[in-house]
Parts: structure tokens; C-alpha cells; sequence
């Protein structure tokens, strides 16, 4: 079925910008990030939109469809009624760099913070050897494709600028649970996932989960178990009496 | 200034003219999550409080009024399994031993912080809708920091559903007929055995049994009770809401049998 859409679109920069509105062609079987494209070829060539794979795996095209965080390129046109007017804006909680791309260093810099994977002193590379069953909580944070929309949607950030220092978002608290969970890492991120990386200011409200593209759980297997972790090590009494008896208060939870 | 002024119309953001542009009705689930919670809590309160109709046909004891420990117990003999020590009085509920903690281990349970942080707080109401509240310190301090907790009200809560198990299964036993089951007894079983559903997929639960490893493959049962649990943890928030209902359900059917108004239908005895 072959119809015209009505889209606002935003346009603009940092210096302001206005939603749009626009007539596109929509065909049977189209994405979002197709219309958007007829649109820069046949009214707008100017019109600024990232995108890459085309195919879900990028991260590059996420911006907000009628107000949710989504990948253009993985929202189908069918979803929406054939007389709805679509709304496109780039994430809001990135700064804008024009039309629909957004500026998102912001994510770089909290990646950079992240000390990287530590392995034991005395295993070199081609050494490493691990159980399926050790890895497979951090294999499914490995599928994460860094389109940001957890990071967009998180109301910690994206309500409250004044948070961005102190708040790593979902993304890259999900790398220090990674990380901690892997086998053959020995650093301690327990501390610093909530001193450095402001666990503590997250309060669970999953926004992170219902946007994932790649569906990972990264509330329920990412956040609350580095919560529980932070417990562990800061707020009971029970496991630091074990521990100060067993003497295993250097590396807590490394079972 | 306004949280929205800070929020998505902060400067070098896009500015877009509306706080949100969502279309679906974002509101209709904060809404219904409050009216729920809301109508839980003042059954619930009124329940507690009522201090009569808990314990019916000599061997259905109400969860709300278990464990039974107050000296007023005693005007429905039979009901106290533990003993009376609490003063009767009129603040005091008849099980003020387990009310509190039950309570306070559902307040600070993951999924129903997540509900009634979105609901009653409104910090977001929806994802992508601007939250009204100027500052955010999330749970970082007092009193709010206070929810890590909830490890500790899960383990009471394990010995109190031990308690609603014992209940269960105590009310099988007619003080005159012997065994016989009726339509309650398949109320209170059922209420239990969701319990413990809701209790045993909790997040702390799940860390505490295995969670906190991190070679499963040296703790081969611990990891095996992890994925069970893990199993069970997808549904937590479904059994959440079940078990406030059959929670409402089992002390409805008792009031309703302990006052009167029906009769417990007998299938067995």
C-alpha cells in the first residue's frame, strides 16, 4: 500500500529550530529512516540525519519517534496509522548538532572513565581460557550496539543536566557490571561504580530496558546486581562480619 | 526555573516546543499503578485495624492477622500458633510482628520502587516524559539510601512465609472433624505457594543465592538455584501484583466466612 505521510520533522541547530512539517511518499514494507531519506532526496537535501547499517547493528540513527526514544532504521512505518502525523526528533538529551543529529561525546567521555578489562598479572594474551557459564552474564551487555537511547531516555540526565558529571547512565554502568562479572577480571569496580560512576542516583525505573533495541535487561541484570554488589560491600553488616572473619575484605565477591 | 527549563529545554538541546510529544496514553499506566497501590493500602490499613473477623471455621487464620501475637487473640481461640504477648490495643494490630516488615519489604522491593517511583513520585512517570521535580539525588541519600535494606526484609520475609505455610497447612485440621479441605483451604494454599513465587524471584534473593558469584562454574548448585530464581525473577513484577490480590482475595474470603455472610464450601471431611 502506497501512501503520503505527514511528518514534522525538526530542523535546526544549536542556535534554535522549529518542527517542520512535511508530505512524504510511504511504500509497503518502509522504516522511518526510508521516508526520511525520500524526504532529503525529493524536498530537503540539507536535511541532517545519521545513519549507517540500516540493519539494527549501527547504533547510529537513534532519535525520538513521536516522542520515544527509538532507531529510525528499526521503526516500521506500519506501525503507525496510515493518517497519523509522525513526529521526528533528534535524542533530547544530547546537545544538538543540527536537524536530527545530536551531539553525543558526552557518552565517549563516561566511556573513557571506565578503567578497561584487568586480567591477572601472570595471563598473557592466547591464555585466556573460561567457562560458558562464567561469561554469559557479560555476554549479553556484549550485545549492546552504543545507540545511546538508554543513555537518552534515563531521566537522571536527561531531566537534570546538573547530573551528567556525576552519572556514568545505564550504558557505562552496565560495562562496570561487565566487567565485575567477568571471570577473569580482577580489578574491584565496586566502590567506584557507585562513588565515581553514580550508581546510586539511578532508581530503577527501567526507561533503560523498554528502549534497549537489542532487548538486554540492563535493569534487572546489570544494575540491580552491581546495587546488591554495592550492598554487599557497603550496607551489610553480615557479609562485612563474614568477610573480616574469613579475611576476604580485599576482594569481596569473587566467588 | 522549572525542571523543564533544565531538563530537555536546557540550553544546546534541541528546543522542541512541548516537555514530551508522546502520543499513547504514557499517564493510563502511572495512573492505574496508583489507584492500585492506593486501594491495596487502605483495604490493607482498614484490615489490620478492624481487630475482628481473621480467623474462621475454628482453622482459617487471615494472613493479615499472622502471626497471631496480641493478647486479643485470644477472643478467636485457636488463632494464635505462637503464642499472645502484645497488648490488645486498638493501634496495635494483632500481628504487628510481621505487618510492619511485610510492608517495608514490599516498599523497598525493586519492582515496587520502580512502580510507585513512576506512579506516586512521578520520577518519571514515563520514559521520555519530563519528571516536575527541580532536584534529583536518586538514591544517594537519606532517606532513600536507606533501600539497600531490603536484603534483610527479605529474610524476614522468608521466615514469615514460613509462617503463612504453616497456616496453610494447619488449616486442614478441623478441631473437631479432623482433616477436611474446603474451598478455603484451596484460597489460603494457593495465596501461600504465590507467596512464596513473589518472595523467592526477588532481586536480592537471586544475588544472595548466587548472584554475587562470579565463577558459576565452581558452584555448580548455587548456579543452578541462580537460574531457577533467574527464571522466576523475570515474572517478579507479575507476581507483585498477584499477591497483592490473593493476598486481598484470602483475607476477603475469610472475613467473609468469619462473619457470616457465606459458608465455607467442604470438599473433603
Amino acid at each position: 500500500m502506497t501512501y503520503t505521510a505527514r511528518l514534522r520533522v525538526w530542523r535546526g541547530d544549536t542556535g534554535g529550530g522549529a518542527l517542520t512539517d512535511y508530505e512524504v511518499e510511504v511504500n509497503e514494507g518502509e522504516v522511518v529512516l526510508d521516508i526520511l531519506h525520500r524526504l532529503q532526496a525529493t524536498q530537503t537535501p540539507d536535511l541532517a540525519v545519521r545513519w549507517n547499517c540500516k540493519a539494527g547493528k549501527c547504533g547510529s540513527c537513534s532519535a525520538e519517534i513521536n516522542g520515544r526514544p527509538r532507531l529510525l532504521c528499526m521503526t516500521r512505518m506500519s506501525v503507525f496509522e496510515p493518517g497519523e502525523t509522525l513526529t521526528v526528533t533528534p535524542m533530547r538529551t544530547f546537545p544538538v548538532i543540527r536537524d536530527l543529529v545530536a551531539d553525543v561525546s558526552f557518552n565517549y567521555a563516561k566511556a573513557r572513565e571506565i578503567p578497561s578489562f584487568t586480567p591477572p598479572p601472570d595471563l598473557g594474551p592466547g591464555e585466556y581460557r573460561m567457562k560458558q557459564a562464567d561469561v554469559g552474564r557479560s555476554q549479553e551487555f556484549r550485545k549492546c550496539i552504543e545507540c545511546y537511547l538508554c543513555q537518552n531516555t534515563c531521566h537522571v540526565v536527561r531531566d537534570h543536566e546538573e547530573n551528567k558529571p556525576a552519572f556514568a547512565g545505564p550504558r557505562y554502568l552496565m560495562r562496570v557490571a561487565e566487567l565485575e562479572m567477568h571471570p577473569l577480571d580482577i580489578a574491584d569496580r565496586v566502590a567506584d561504580v557507585q562513588d565515581e560512576h553514580g550508581l546510586g542516583l539511578c532508581n530503577i525505573t527501567k526507561c533503560c530496558t523498554d528502549v534497549c533495541p537489542e532487548g538486554i535487561k540492563i535493569t534487572d541484570n546489570a544494575l540491580i546486581p552491581m546495587k546488591e554488589r554495592v550492598a554487599d560491600q557497603r550496607y551489610d553488616p553480615l557479609v562485612w562480619l563474614g568477610r573480616t572473619i574469613t579475611r576476604r575484605r580485599d576482594r569481596p565477591a569473587r566467588g | 526555573m522549572t525542571a523543564q527549563v533544565r531538563g530537555v529545554a536546557a540550553p544546546t538541546r534541541a528546543q522542541v516546543p512541548a516537555g514530551t510529544l508522546r502520543t499513547d496514553r504514557w499517564w493510563l499506566l502511572p495512573a492505574a499503578t496508583t489507584v492500585g497501590l492506593l486501594t491495596f493500602v487502605v483495604y490493607g490499613g482498614f484490615r489490620a485495624f478492624q481487630q475482628q473477623y481473621f480467623f474462621a471455621d475454628e482453622r482459617y487464620l487471615t494472613p493479615f492477622y499472622s502471626p497471631c501475637v496480641s493478647l486479643g487473640c485470644a477472643s478467636e481461640p485457636g488463632s494464635a500458633h505462637f503464642g499472645m504477648f502484645l497488648p490488645d490495643h486498638p493501634l496495635i494490630p494483632y500481628a504487628a510482628l510481621s505487618l510492619p516488615f511485610l510492608l517495608v519489604f514490599r516498599l523497598t522491593c525493586y519492582y515496587y520502587r520502580k512502580a510507585y517511583y513512576r506512579s506516586v513520585w512521578i520520577a518519571p512517570a514515563a520514559c521520555a516524559v519530563p519528571e516536575p521535580h527541580a532536584k534529583y539525588t536518586g538514591e544517594t541519600r537519606f532517606p532513600l539510601i536507606l533501600q539497600n535494606a531490603h536484603r534483610y526484609l527479605f529474610y524476614l520475609t522468608v521466615i514469615i512465609s514460613l509462617i503463612n505455610t504453616y497456616d496453610a497447612i494447619v488449616a486442614f485440621r478441623h478441631p473437631d472433624d479432623g482433616f477436611v479441605v474446603g474451598i478455603g483451604n484451596v484460597v489460603l494454599l494457593a495465596n501461600v505457594v504465590l507467596l512464596w513465587c513473589y518472595t523467592l524471584s526477588c532481586h536480592s534473593c537471586r544475588h544472595v543465592m548466587g548472584g554475587r558469584l562470579t565463577h558459576f562454574s565452581k558452584h555448580p548448585v548455587r548456579y543452578r538455584i541462580w537460574t531457577w530464581i533467574s527464571a522466576l525473577n523475570t515474572r517478579h513484577a507479575t507476581f507483585a501484583w498477584i499477591t497483592l490480590g490473593t493476598l486481598v482475595v484470602t483475607d476477603l474470603y475469610v472475613l467473609l466466612v468469619a462473619s457470616g455472610t457465606i459458608t465455607d464450601l467442604r470438599l473433603v471431611g
